[in-house]
């Protein structure tokens, strides 16, 4: 008991010291003496949580409807693109319906070649030996394009990576920001963003799909017709923004993909407006597009919208375009961020919303803090009056014990969240448990007649396994807990975790240490506890 | 200095006299806490049943009838509104999940943010939550699986450290500790959010605490004391670890005391949770947890070894 070598002392010591250099960054954060650390010290602080800092947490998944819907579409592009290509291959009927993409083939000799060269459109899945699309033949005549189970699982997992990154470049286009975009779960996306309050103009930047198309206008089409919602063959009928209908050809002309650029403008009368750069492909299709099209109306379609039609008035060569859609300012700048980021390949719907104020979570930061600070002075007055320098000892190392889950979660930088303020407070409650199975096993073994020294140290050694076990019992609650516990819960299970760890080491090792030196350095003739 | 001694040197409490009326009151309580909690149902947060909350602050003090009125004439379902703090001033408005697809929950959400601004100048969402049907689902299925998963863990836990008897009693406890938490959930109506799980998986790792203290003073006095009767060995290792039950369960309930009286109310449920829960699980960790033993029939040389046992026998003779 008494030899306690001095290389011990100093580790125990350095480790003390570690754990209260790195949390003071965290603690002074935010109050005038932020300004005056050293920066030649650690800097590592921890990060609140959003329900502490105010912020928004969304939680979307993509639409599966949607992205099926979006991949026929694709192919049935493709399809007709080929065919049209030498040798050409005449099709008819073609149709999305039943989730496949099926057409007429007009002259039943060139079946061979189609489903030849339809076959050469799919592509291999990795590692799984499937293509993504099966190619079959019905009646002789159909050829039916159905796509796979695995096809269509690698198109979500890309579509989301894609999405993610389309999601962070549309709320911070500088990458400045601390914001959380993640895939979580193979089809969802959760969004955290510290500072917004009101989550509206959020979830529209996020949830613009941002599809631009650029079709041309069936002015063949009956206008009695069109306001039934029926169009003649090849073309389709969309809604207008200002209200109505009109009739467009189904092929997509020119579309955003082919953008490198899209700005907030304004038009020769003032009018909001984005002017839009193709790439050099897209400048020369559009070049060309209008070329061949002029004083017919050109649709400018969003997300199955159609924005406006302006007149083609003469060729537009240099890839610059200008798109009017009856915008305010906010509306063209947030439309103009969504294109330039991109498209969204699949469509997002909100599950979960969570969005607290900086106002209540500093309001939760001050309340949780006072009540840290109080539990604790009652903790430590309690085990005083009840242990006396024993509990000195215990209670030293319970401010030890604070400095030290602090410490380790700055280095860390793991979340504190208000839960994990409740996990801060019910340990500082919980870590004398330790203490008050060693002082009490001392209690009993000098009642049972044992020496001092001998009572100490039977103390210490025979109270180590219960407080062992009981602690491996919270390790698997909390283990469980930060598994499968989300956001602010997991935040409570960590602390309570590297509060397990921390309290065994304050309030056995390095008590043990405190009562050692002590008994060494004054010898003293009986134990007052 | 005179030290504090809340439990006397040399107390002899004989616990396991009324363990059987103890017994008999526990199984009451419990049947009747699982039968209210059946009957009357929980207080389901958005968290497991899905709907959104949105909690404002006013500028003016505002009738909460008043509120309820402008509420309802949204048309987004019936809305239950609860006045936050003394003043008037600050509300919870709780709406049910909307019928329709899932984005439909977060439309609510959205025209009430706009609405209260609009009606009562100056006021202030200060936090919105939206969750949809299925978001829901899953955390109330994770919520029990968690719950569940960590009892077990646990009783396996201590079935390996200790002896399979001890496994089940450890089982027995926690089970009526969740049960009586609940009860008292039921009955308060308080709402169960996934901070109160949070609280549930607590307890589940804090009522255990004590037991798992009082069964390791068993373990080493059943080694100790061969020739003693099962009841006095129980009334032994219960009376030499009264002292540190007592004085542990006053920390932690003078720490959540306070964070429950003057802590956040965001986490109001958590706190007292757990605060019942030290109560319940010290109570359960003497009347449940040790005469489990007994009744499992733990014997003072159930756990020798077979030659052990002969010589434990033989020394009689």
């Amino acid at each position: 008991m008494l030899e306690f070598p001095r290389w011990k002392v100093w580790l125990i010591g350095v480790v003390i010291a570690l754990g209260v250099l790195l949390s003071i960054p965290s603690l002074i954060g935010g109050t005038p003496f932020a300004g005056h650390w050293p920066k030649w010290l650690p800097q590592y602080k921890i990060s609140l949580g959003l329900d502490l800092a105010g912020g928004s947490h969304l939680l979307y998944e993509a639409d599966a409807a949607d992205a099926l819907k979006g991949r026929l579409q694709t192919m049935e592009s493709a399809v007709t693109t080929e065919l049209r290509n030498d040798p050409r291959i005449d099709v008819g009927d073609i149709s999305t319906a039943g989730g496949r993409v099926s057409f007429l083939i007009r002259n039943p000799s060139q079946l061979d070649a189609a489903v030849e060269r339809l076959r050469n459109l799919t592509r291999p899945v990795a590692l799984t030996g499937n293509r993504d699309w099966d190619v079959s033949v019905v009646d002789s005549t159909r050829v039916v394009l159905t796509p796979t189970p695995s096809g269509s699982a690698q198109a979500l997992k890309d579509a989301m990576g894609t999405t993610r990154d389309v999601v962070r470049r549309r709320i911070d286009p500088s990458g400045t920001k601390e914001i959380t975009v993640i895939t979580e779960g193979g089809n969802r996306i959760l969004v955290e963003v510290p500072g917004v309050e009101d989550p509206e103009a959020l979830k529209k930047l996020i949830g613009q799909t941002a599809r631009l198309e650029f079709k041309l206008v069936d002015l063949s089409a009956n206008p009695a017709d069109v306001q039934q919602g029926r169009a003649p063959p090849g073309s389709q009928v969309l809604p207008m923004v200002d209200g109505g209908f009109m009739a467009v050809k189904r092929r997509v002309m020119v579309s955003g993909d082919q953008l490198t650029d899209a700005k907030q403008s304004f038009d020769q009368d003032g009018r909001p407006n984005i002017d839009i750069t193709f790439n050099t492909a897209g400048a020369r299709r559009f070049g060309r597009v209008t070329q061949e099209n002029v004083n017919k109306p050109f649709a400018i379609i969003l997300d199955d919208k159609i924005l406006s039609a302006p007149n083609i008035n003469e060729p537009i060569l240099g890839g610059r375009a200008q798109i009017n859609g009856n915008f305010t300012v906010q509306s063209a700048h947030d439309l103009a961020v969504s294109l330039a980021s991109g498209k969204l390949p699949v469509k997002l719907n909100v599950i979960e919303e969570r969005t607290v104020s900086a106002e209540l979570g500093q309001d939760s930061i001050h309340k949780g803090a006072i009540a840290s600070l109080i539990g604790t002075f009652g903790v430590i007055i309690f085990m005083l009056i009840t242990y006396g320098r024993f509990g000195v000892y215990a209670n030293i190392a319970l401010i030890v014990n604070a400095f030290l889950i602090l410490g380790i979660m700055a280095m860390f930088n793991a979340t504190l969240t208000l839960p994990g303020i409740a996990g801060f407070i019910l340990t500082i409650g919980a870590a004398v448990d330790a203490n008050v199975l060693i002082n009490e096993r001392i209690r009993e073994e000098l009642h049972r007649g044992r020496r001092m020294i001998d009572a100490v140290e039977t103390g210490y050694h025979e109270a180590f396994r219960a407080i062992f076990d009981a602690n491996v019992t919270h390790v698997i609650s909390a283990g469980i807990m930060a598994y499968f516990g989300s956001g602010p819960v997991r935040g409570f299970a960590i602390v309570l975790l590297i509060g397990v760890v921390t309290s065994v080491f304050t309030a056995v090792y390095f008590t043990r240490m405190l009562v050692a030196l002590w008994i060494r350095r004054t010898r003293p003739r009986a134990l007052h506890i | 200095m005179k030290l504090l001694k809340l439990v006397p040197d040399h107390t002899n409490v004989d616990f396991m006299r009324w363990r059987n009326l103890a017994l008999v009151l526990s199984i009451i309580v419990t049947v009747a806490s699982i039968s209210y909690t059946v009957y009357r149902g929980l207080n389901l947060g958005i968290d497991f049943v899905g709907g959104q909350v949105v909690r404002a602050e006013f500028a003016k003090p505002v009738k909460i009838d008043e509120l309820r009125a402008r509420v309802d004439s949204l048309g987004v379902g019936e809305a239950s509104i609860q006045a936050l703090g003394k003043d008037d001033r600050t509300y919870q408005i709780r709406l049910p999940r909307p019928p329709g697809p899932e984005t439909a929950s977060n439309a609510v959400v959205s025209k009430i943010r706009t609405l209260l601004p609009q009606q009562y100048p100056g006021a202030r969402v200060d936090a919105g939550e939206s969750v949809s049907g299925k978001v829901s689902e899953e955390l109330a299925a994770d919520s029990a699986k968690a719950i569940a998963f960590a009892m077990l863990g646990i009783a396996i836990y201590i079935w390996f450290r200790f002896e399979w008897q001890f496994g089940v009693g450890a089982l027995v406890t926690l089970a009526h500790d969740i049960a009586m938490t609940l009860g008292f959930f039921a009955i308060t109506q308080l709402p169960v959010d996934l901070n109160v799980v949070a609280a549930f998986l607590t307890i589940v790792g804090y009522s255990l605490n004590d037991t798992v203290v009082i069964y390791d003073r068993i373990r080493e006095n059943l080694r100790k004391y061969r020739k003693m009767s099962i009841l006095p060995l129980l009334n032994l290792s219960l009376n030499e670890t009264l002292a540190r039950t007592v004085v542990t369960s006053l920390t932690v309930l003078i720490a959540l005391g306070v964070l429950m009286l003057i802590g956040p109310e965001v986490i109001f449920g958590l706190a007292i949770a757990i605060f019942l829960g030290v109560i319940i699980g010290t109570y359960s960790s003497i009347y449940i947890s040790v005469p489990t033993l007994v009744w499992l029939g733990v014997k003072p040389d159930s756990f020798l070894k077979a030659d052990e046992k002969d010589e434990a026998e033989a020394q009689p003779a």
